[in-house]
């Protein structure tokens, strides 16, 4: 394969693993404050919508990338109302969240479907232009460099900051953070608020650089490829970042094979993320004692201050 | 001014009853404002004659009736086996893949005995689409009583599988040989189709059957020793293997139920209104069946009207298209909202709202 095959495909990997990495990211932080939320795809795909509509109606890719974060954390406003006030089940409640953010999502974009849209600008003007490191190191767009960033910063608050430290004691108890006094519903509140924000973020790189349209359902199931990156990485942010690439790279076979004209259907190829998800799960959760030493120990449970 | 839950201490049975029907009135006074945003003004319509269009006008239309019970079918099917796995903590939330899958492998058998007119046709095609969902489900089953891996995820990532399969199914292996290369099968002969029941409307024999599995399951949640340990199991899982329930056997029942229930009512669908597979055949009925499962608080009774108040969103998002140039996704986003309802008003069940006192400070503080 010759050097411009292999830059190609490596941009087409970190274009496809960016919005999985925020997502997953997102995610990550949720779940380890203790609370699951299933809902990630309906808010990357309000995301999506939002972002795609403000950039498209105001011409500004930033203001979308905002409005979509927005419209990411406002979703996940709801769920953490209905689980930390209202003790509603995380995972009913999730499910919630996707339904309604896909209903929601066609809504808005009714209208909009068949615009087109400028792709994010790629490179840093001058570096880009360097011979095959150029390309590679300085050729992408800025939220592709902001997840890498993202990424140290998340591991950086988790294992390095007091914050981080009592985020995973709520995480891990939620009744002792209680009893020496943390806010235990505020700190899962926070930390929803997040998770839904990374969450549109991720939606909103998929409307305006991964393929600037829009089209119903255009997440594709990506928020729940995010949701089992999570379950892979074993809550630690740059296996999740890791995770997110090899998926990139699932994309990209199914490119490379349609590229050499080997005679598979189209539909298996496409079948390729979705399988490879379940191989990762499987392989991963069959270590039961892997998944429970890693596994906030209150995740999914519900907290209620009586005392 | 604070305002406190209370736990009640036990659960509340008027409750467990009246916050359905709340939600309902919620959605639809939130579904009132939203109306009034959406409306194209040049229409000349209000908001309640919207909410008349979508609610009310289905059911009064000649055949309304019919059509909202051929609409249900697939829905409280696939519901009713939810409800048992949900009853038991187990999520299938891939009734959507199950479905597909049963009716491809229901189809097959129509294609295979394309020019045979028997009676033995549609059984035959019930019990393949039944065994093709037992199938689909039979691997997050597997997964998860072997390696312990997620059914959550893995049933919802085989729906996307599934859908793809059917593509491909029709657009090659199950195409139409005289379709033109349209991505379809044939149409199905009159021995693969079920017959109606109601002349003059598409209520056909699968309504029916949705009958008799709603009072089946009504008989097994109340009566058999089953129905106790998947409640049991679902409720204190802890008890539940002290009492020798074994917790593998009844994650492989609960998800071959509801598999082969959703692949049932595939086949049912094909074999009904469809009367043939096309790539957009899969209608969402597998999600929609969630919130009735939910809606219908898991009991086979409050399923049936759940889905049938859930098929009507699906006549009522229709007619709004047709009559007020509303956009479809209307629909998803009523059911969304009557879930998130339901689940807010939820906690009146085990919790009383009291409005803050000295006591509820101190606690919070």
């Amino acid at each position: 394969m010759d050097s411009a095959i292999v830059i190609a495909s490596v941009l087409t990997i970190m274009t496809a693993a960016t919005p999985l990495v925020f997502a997953a990211l997102g995610e990550l932080i949720v779940e380890k404050s203790g609370v699951l939320n299933l809902g990630v795809e309906g808010m990357m795909i309000v995301g999506a919508i939002c972002a795609f509509a403000t950039a498209v109606t105001s011409g500004s890719a930033f203001l979308g990338i905002i409005v979509g974060m927005l419209a990411g954390a406002g979703l996940s406003l709801l769920f953490a109302i209905l689980t930390q006030n209202l003790m509603a089940n995380h995972v009913a409640t999730g499910l919630a969240l996707t339904i309604f953010g896909i209903g929601l999502s066609a809504l808005i974009g009714d209208g909009f479907a068949g615009q087109k849209l400028d792709p994010l600008p790629k490179g840093i003007p001058g570096l880009s232009d360097i011979p095959v490191i150029g390309p590679l190191l300085f050729g992408h767009d800025i939220l592709v460099y902001f997840s890498i960033v993202a990424t140290g910063a998340v591991a950086w608050f988790l294992t390095k900051t007091r914050a981080g430290m009592i985020l995973r004691a709520v995480g891990d108890n939620h009744d002792a953070a209680h009893s020496i006094g943390y806010s235990v519903i505020k700190i899962r509140y926070m930390a929803i608020l997040f998770g839904g924000a990374m969450a549109g973020l991720g939606g909103a790189y998929i409307s305006l650089a991964y393929s600037p349209l829009w089209a119903e359902g255009m997440t594709a199931g990506r928020g729940w490829i995010a949701l089992a990156l999570v379950v892979f990485a074993t809550w630690k942010p740059w296996r999740a970042f890791l995770g997110a690439y090899l998926f990139g790279g699932v994309t990209i076979i199914q490119l490379i094979i349609q590229g050499y004209g080997i005679n598979i259907p189209a539909q298996f190829l496409s079948m390729l993320p979705y399988l490879a998800t379940i191989v990762v799960l499987v392989v991963i959760s069959r270590d039961k004692y892997l998944v429970k030493m890693n596994a906030p120990a209150c995740l999914g449970k519900l907290f209620h201050a009586s005392h | 001014m604070l305002l406190k839950l209370e736990s009640r201490g036990e659960i509340s049975r008027s409750m467990l009853y009246a916050t359905p029907l709340i939600a309902v009135v919620l959605t639809l006074i939130t579904g009132f404002f939203l109306f009034v945003f959406l409306l194209d003004p040049s229409k000349n319509a209000s908001a309640f004659d919207a909410l008349y269009t979508f609610f009310v006008d289905p059911v009064i239309a000649s055949g309304g009736i019919a059509e909202l019970l051929v609409k249900a079918t697939p829905i409280i099917l696939c519901a009713i086996g939810l409800s048992m796995g949900f009853r038991a903590n187990v999520w299938n939330i891939g009734a959507e893949g199950q479905f597909v899958i049963g009716a491809i492998t229901g189809t097959i058998v129509v294609l295979a005995f394309y020019d045979v007119e028997s009676v033995f046709i549609l059984p035959m095609m019930m019990v393949a689409g039944t065994l093709g969902g037992m199938a689909w489900a039979a691997i997050p089953a597997f997964l998860r009583t072997r390696f312990n891996t997620n059914e959550i995820l893995v049933s919802l990532m085989l729906t996307y599988v599934a859908v793809l399969v059917l593509s491909w199914a029709v657009h090659g292996p199950m195409i139409d040989p005289d379709g033109f290369n349209f991505p379809q099968t044939r149409l199905f002969h009159d021995s693969a189709l079920l017959p109606i029941i109601w002349e003059g409307t598409r209520l056909h024999l699968g309504a029916a059957l949705m009958l008799l599995v709603v009072l089946a399951a009504w008989l097994i949640i109340s009566r058999h020793l089953i129905g106790f340990q998947i409640r049991v199991i679902g409720m204190a899982p802890k008890a539940a293997s002290y009492a020798g329930f074994k917790e593998k056997k009844l994650i492989w029942l609960t998800l071959l139920v509801s598999g082969g229930l959703a692949g049932f009512a595939g086949i049912l669908e094909a074999a009904g209104p469809a009367e043939q597979l096309v790539p957009t055949f899969p209608q969402g009925y597998g999600f929609t069946a969630i919130i009735v499962a939910f809606l219908g608080r898991l009991h086979p009774v409050g399923i049936f009207m759940a889905g049938l108040l859930m098929a009507l969103t699906y006549l009522g998002g229709e007619n709004a298209q047709i009559m007020l140039g509303m956009p479809k996704s209307v629909t998803g986003v009523f059911q969304g909202m009557l879930l998130f309802y339901l689940l807010a008003t939820d906690v009146l069940i085990r919790y009383r709202v009291r409005i803050g006192s000295a006591v509820a400070k101190s606690a919070n503080a």
